[in-house]
């Protein structure tokens, strides 16, 4: 089987939000760099179904030349080759994104056969758009489902359980699908030494497609109000013990 | 003529309350137009009562089933689409803004369309009452669908309520985090946990290696709560969790740390070793009784 995961480069954001000086992105100066979580899911997913069931894994991101260190991340841990649509940095809206997903995806399909499944974060932890799975989804003709917390091949069939209140619902879907995955799916593994030596050596097809004009348009980036109220102290070790059970007793849950 | 699926949740009135701005009457779509749920029927459905209507806009809540039927929508009808927006302004293009990382940033963006589609963050805006009885003008409206729109619909559910608290409805929540150091120190949590009647939960580093499963984490990630008080142990207070517990009531931060960032977001702390100040608490709990 043909299995592609789509993923997103994004900050380790650490203890607090600071923004670059124009308040168009995150200063990102001092932070480090992941995939963003619920997609760690959907790469492990992708090398679990190729282990079980042979053929080849593919990862893809859209993103700045320094998303090729996610790339090599997915790689590390068994995904066979990537596809880096390459940008200048600035962010890209969903539509966009989805777009160029899409044609990269139909270019692939050409050369070498459809992908089986495809796999999506259920949202990318920053800008959280909810919809770039489901767009490409759209544009292919494919059923999607998104929110899972369980994947299992059935046949020609995938199903998928999706996270609801009090369960989880499930849908069978017939492949080719696209599938929304969240953290939660598998524990993804730590990439072994070979495995990052392999990945340097795996290749990446770059391309760099244009960026059409946003329709929904970054203006601004805010910080919240309500960092840095600052704690009432209520002592040092065991012995602030009787002062806590005390503020529980006055808020009423002891 | 401003368009709004709904259903059950309180977040739909709180869609109600921001698509208002937008105009009046309102028409609505039901999520369970369809049952077994078909999500994209009920986009299917969404977009010919919108052609129908001529409307100007559509709101729906931004839960889990309202943003994914809405980016159906926005696919199929080829329109960009903003979701968890916390405000909006309606005109040509419309102002929102929404939120990024979870509700640890705001983003102000203009959305570009002749047909807005706008989800609305839950727990973010207080609900204005109706603010008269209106005059329901109903009418029938038959939806033609094609085969395909019911090719993904719900075929079974699973019951994963297991016994003990819900994270996500406790009253108290202790949360033990990468200071707990391995999955053995978690019964000092639980215990005090249990004294208080709450439930367990943890940080995301705690579920990456494996000390607690992914059910009991919260954060951007994992499950968002809401308890009367918080009680984060040995926990950072990076962005990621923060955005899970910040709708409790409460936060009281053990951590050895007293420049912790979780410092900042929590109302009481106690500083020092959290395998020496959990049992304590739970110690004078149990003498009190």
């Amino acid at each position: 089987m043909r299995v592609l995961v789509c993923v997103k480069r994004v900050p380790f954001t650490g203890g607090k939000m600071v923004l670059a000086a124009d308040s168009m992105s995150l200063e990102t100066k001092h932070l480090g760099f992941t995939i963003s979580p619920h997609e760690e899911c959907g790469v492990e997913e992708a090398v679990r179904l190729i282990e079980a069931n042979g053929g080849e894994s593919v990862v893809l991101t859209l993103g700045p030349p320094e998303a090729v260190e996610q790339l090599r991340d997915a790689m590390a841990l068994g995904i066979d080759r990537a596809i880096h649509l390459q940008t200048e940095g600035a962010e890209w809206d969903p539509e966009a994104t989805a777009a160029a997903i899409v044609d990269a995806i139909r270019a692939d399909e050409a050369a070498s056969g459809p992908f089986d499944l495809i796999f999506f974060g259920n949202e990318s932890a920053d800008s959280g758009g909810f919809q770039v799975g489901l767009r490409v989804a759209g544009a292919l003709g494919r059923p999607a489902v998104t929110g899972l917390k369980g994947v299992r091949l059935d046949g020609a069939s995938v199903r998928c359980e999706q996270e609801v209140d009090g369960g989880r619902d499930v849908y069978v879907l017939l492949m080719p699908a696209v599938l929304g995955v969240k953290e939660g799916l598998n524990l993804p593994r730590y990439p072994s030494v070979p495995g990052r030596m392999r990945a340097g050596r795996k290749p990446v097809a770059v391309s760099t497609p244009s960026r059409p004009a946003a329709r929904l348009e970054l203006v601004l980036l805010v910080v919240p109000p309500g960092q840095g109220r600052r704690a009432e102290v209520l002592g040092n070790g065991a012995a602030a013990a009787p002062a806590v059970v005390e503020m529980m007793r006055k808020i009423g849950v002891a | 003529m401003v368009l709004v699926l709904m259903d059950q949740s309180k977040a739909s009135m709180e869609t109600l309350t921001l698509a208002r701005k937008f105009g009046r009457p309102q028409h609505s779509v039901r999520m369970d137009a369809i049952i077994p749920f078909a999500p994209d029927a009920v986009a299917a459905i969404l977009a010919l009562v919108a052609d129908d209507l001529d409307a100007s806009a559509i709101f729906a809540a931004g839960t889990e089933r309202g943003n994914d039927v809405m980016a159906r929508l926005a696919a199929r009808t080829g329109q960009p689409f903003a979701a968890n927006c916390v405000d909006a302004e309606p005109g040509s293009p419309v102002s929102v803004t929404r939120l990024r990382w979870g509700g640890s940033l705001l983003e102000s963006a203009l959305l570009h369309s002749p047909r807005p589609l706008i989800t609305v963050a839950p727990n973010t805006l207080s609900v204005e009452a109706e603010p008269a009885p209106i005059e329901v003008d109903a009418k029938p409206f038959i939806a033609h669908l094609e085969e395909t729109d019911l090719a993904v619909r719900v075929s079974d559910h699973v019951d994963t309520t297991g016994g003990g608290v819900s994270l996500a409805e406790a009253k108290v929540v202790v949360s033990g985090g990468r200071g707990v150091g391995s999955k053995e120190g978690f019964a000092i949590i639980e215990e005090l946990a249990g004294l208080l009647g709450g439930a367990v939960g943890c940080s995301r580093v705690v579920t990456s290696a494996g000390w607690r499963p992914h059910s009991d984490q919260v954060g951007q990630t994992g499950t968002k709560i809401a308890p009367d008080l918080y009680i984060a142990c040995g926990i950072s207070g990076a962005t990621q969790h923060m955005a899970g517990c910040k709708g409790a009531k409460r936060i009281l931060a053990i951590n050895a740390d007293a420049e912790a960032p979780i410092m900042l977001n929590a109302d009481y702390a106690v500083v020092g070793d959290l395998k020496e100040i959990v049992p304590a608490i739970s110690a004078e709990l149990r003498k009190s009784r």
